[in-house]
Order: structure tokens, then C-alpha cells, then sequence
């Protein structure tokens, strides 16, 4: 008789996939992938090893995102799972992939546009507004309902919008 | 040389914290909405750098856990400027702190991307972008303020004179600045690059540097205002009734 109960073996492409299920949440449209913060994932006899990085460094979400993606990973892959902040690789909004930045603006908040290291007045002064497509905007505040947003006003279409922050 | 970068961290961090502490007095109490989000967002981000120095200290061995290094040390062991402890006062004081503190932190993390101790050089090149958005909001207000009539004028200008001597204590010199050369530049080295990047826009807002400041210094020696001892008592209150709990 064959014995059909083989543990299966897991790949780094299912962690991947589980990884996609942990929504960011203050912004729960994006998961931690799409957020660019995930660094590193390995697999060894002792389990599953996970990298990430905050976006700003007082994000106050970073230990219930810790959880999540312990909680979430364990439950799919059925392995111990450690999560740790990754000290050598910075987050920067260029991490953000492009499906993030696309439903960030269906989200209502405008994306960062790429930098180059530095950033300068017109990535923040003249934002293209989520709401009416319009560039006639300008910058209320850098500091917004969370760190990683700023609020901006439209004078096309007289609304407040957000702008998730260039950060480099 | 790790006693050295030690206190270094350490009065960098306490540095963070305090001012941290009092940024977030400004919740609830800002002048318009604006700025009670942007001095609360402030001091979130002070209490995250202060938190990732103090994570640096324990990871240096035989440190100790950063909340309790925050909440329960005595007095004299903060190594906090007399800049940072003094009370919110008015808006502009607090306008003027904010923008004096956070163009020296700008000058010193900008220099600590060089550093030979990578942790500091980690976290210098998170900080620094951050920072960004501090100096941005300072100087636009400090700009906006100074060159709004008369009456703003004057009442920057005074923030300005008073601020500016305990300012200058945040470069009081440590015990062995030399002997830190591979770490950082040096609190004179810093003090120089700070004028060179507050000068213009100062200039800008119409402002006067004061000539012939005394420099409020012993913070970095344990030495400090009467208004520390009550931010202590208060930001350590809950802290201190279970030292154990967990949070």
C-alpha cells in the first residue's frame, strides 16, 4: 500500500505566496511585497528565516507586521518561522513596485514618483491629484495621518488628497 | 574608544528622546491642524530614532533594554542638550527649536554616513531621508513667519535670540573628540557646517544670527535644566509603576 502522507515540500515560491497575503495596515490595498519590504527569504532544517525592513523607522506597525508574517507563514507552510528586521538594506519608496503604486492611486493616495537619490521641490510641489488627474496642486503639509503620507490640496478640483512620501 | 561611542549614541539618542517627548506636548495644542500633525509626526519619528540608538547601545553588549534605559536612569546620567528640555513656551520657540535641532541633526547624519561604526552608518542612511521632511517643514515656516510683517517678524527674531545660545550646546565638545576622528567629525567640525546650511535660510526669513552667544553647555555632562527633572518624572510616571509589564 502506498502512503500518500509525504510531507510536502515547501519552496521558496510558496513563502512568496503566503507573503502576498500580509496586507501593510495602514495601507491594507498593498501586501508587504508590493511595499518593497521584504529583503531576504531562506529555508534551512530549522525553519524559515524572513527579512524586512520598515518604511520609516518609527513605523509603529512594524510589530504587528512581524506577527502577521509569522502568523500567516506558519499557518500556510506548517514551519517555524522567524522574522527580523534587516539592519543593512534601507527602505526607499522606490521599492514600491509598480502594481503598488497603480492601486495605491485607485486607493485614492498619489504615489511617489522614482527618485534619484535626492529629493527636490517639484517631486513634492506639483503632484498629480488621484482624484481629478490634475497637476495644479501644491503641498499643505509634509506631515500627514501616518508618517509615510503627505497631504496635498488639488486646485482643480478643490480636494485634499494624500501622497504616500519620496523617501530616499 | 567604546566608552567613547557610547556616550556619543547615548547623548544623540537622549537627544531624540527629549525633544521627542516635548514635540509631542503640541498634540491637541497646535495652532492649527496642520502643525499638531506635523510636531506629533515629529516626535514619532524622535522617539523611532531614539529607539534604534538605544537598540545600538544594547547591541554593543552588556546594554540594556532601551525602554528601560529611557524611563529609568537618574537625572545625571541623560546626556541630553539644555535645547531639548526646555518647555514648549510658545509656538515660535518651538518653531525655532525644531528648526535649529533638526538642521544640526541633518549636518551630523549626513557626516555619520562616512562612519567606521556600521551600525551608526546603518541607521544614518535611514535617518537622513527622513530628516528631510523635518528641515523642509522648518524651513518653510521659518521663511513664511519671518518675512510676515512686523509683528511675526519681531516675534521670530526673539525666538531666534533665544534659542540660539542653547543651540549652540548641542555641540558642546565631548571628552575626546579626537580620539572618535574614525566615527564622526567632531562636535566643532559639525558646529561649522550647521551655520553654514542655517545661514541662508535665515537669511531668507530676514533673521539675525545673535553675536557674542555664551553656549548653554554641561547637558552632555549630566548637568542640566531644572525642566528636565519634571519631563522625567512625567514621561517615566506609568513606566515606573511595573518596570516588568509588557507592552
Amino acid at each position: 500500500m502506498v502512503i500518500f502522507n509525504r510531507k510536502k515540500m515547501n519552496t521558496i515560491k510558496d513563502i512568496y505566496d503566503s507573503l502576498e497575503k500580509v496586507m501593510d495596515p495602514e495601507i491594507p490595498v498593498l501586501n508587504v511585497l508590493e511595499m518593497g519590504m521584504i529583503t531576504d527569504v531562506q529555508q534551512d532544517e530549522k525553519g524559515i528565516h524572513i527579512k524586512m525592513i520598515p518604511t520609516f523607522s518609527a513605523c509603529p506597525a512594524i510589530s504587528v507586521i512581524k506577527q502577521q508574517i509569522s502568523d500567516t507563514v506558519s499557518k500556510d507552510l506548517q514551519l517555524p518561522v522567524d522574522v527580523t528586521v534587516d539592519p543593512a538594506i534601507q527602505w526607499n519608496s522606490n521599492r514600491l513596485t509598480e502594481t503598488a503604486k497603480d492601486k495605491l492611486r485607485g486607493f485614492g493616495i498619489a504615489a511617489p514618483p522614482i527618485h534619484h537619490g535626492e529629493i527636490n521641490a517639484d517631486m513634492l510641489l506639483h503632484v498629480t491629484c488621484p482624484h481629478c488627474g490634475s497637476d495644479n496642486t501644491f503641498m499643505r503639509s509634509p506631515f500627514g495621518a501616518t508618517l509615510c503620507r503627505a497631504m496635498h490640496f488639488c486646485r482643480q478640483c478643490g480636494m485634499m488628497f494624500e501622497q504616500f512620501k519620496p523617501l530616499t | 574608544m567604546e566608552n567613547l561611542i557610547k556616550e556619543l549614541v547615548t547623548k544623540m539618542a537622549d537627544d531624540a528622546l527629549i525633544l521627542g517627548h516635548r514635540n509631542s506636548e503640541w498634540t491637541g495644542l497646535g495652532p492649527i491642524m496642520e502643525e499638531d500633525i506635523a510636531f506629533s509626526s515629529m516626535a514619532q519619528d524622535k522617539i523611532g530614532h531614539a529607539w534604534a540608538l538605544y537598540r545600538i547601545l544594547q547591541e554593543m553588549g552588556d546594554g540594556q533594554d532601551p525602554d528601560q534605559f529611557a524611563f529609568l536612569r537618574a537625572e545625571s546620567e541623560y546626556k541630553c542638550c539644555h535645547l531639548t528640555e526646555m518647555p514648549i513656551g510658545t509656538y515660535e520657540f518651538s518653531l525655532m527649536r525644531h528648526f535649529l535641532f533638526d538642521h544640526a541633526e541633518t549636518v551630523r547624519y549626513n557626516s555619520l554616513l562616512e562612519s567606521g561604526f556600521v551600525p551608526l552608518q546603518q541607521l544614518a542612511k535611514k535617518v537622513k531621508g527622513e530628516l528631510k521632511y523635518h528641515t523642509l517643514h522648518a524651513d518653510a515656516w521659518v521663511i513664511q513667519l519671518g518675512k510676515g510683517g512686523a509683528v511675526s517678524h519681531a516675534k521670530m527674531q526673539a525666538a531666534l535670540d533665544s534659542c540660539f545660545p542653547l543651540a549652540c550646546g548641542i555641540f558642546e565638545p565631548g571628552p575626546d573628540d579626537a580620539g572618535l576622528r574614525d566615527i564622526y567629525p567632531g562636535e566643532k567640525v559639525l558646529q561649522e557646517r550647521w551655520i553654514d546650511n542655517i545661514y541662508p535660510v535665515l537669511t531668507k526669513a530676514a533673521l539675525n544670527i545673535p553675536e557674542n552667544v555664551a553656549p548653554a553647555y554641561g547637558g552632555r555632562y549630566g548637568q542640566h535644566t531644572p525642566y528636565l527633572h519634571a519631563l522625567l518624572e512625567e514621561m517615566g510616571e506609568v513606566f515606573r509603576q511595573d518596570p516588568a509589564a509588557a507592552w
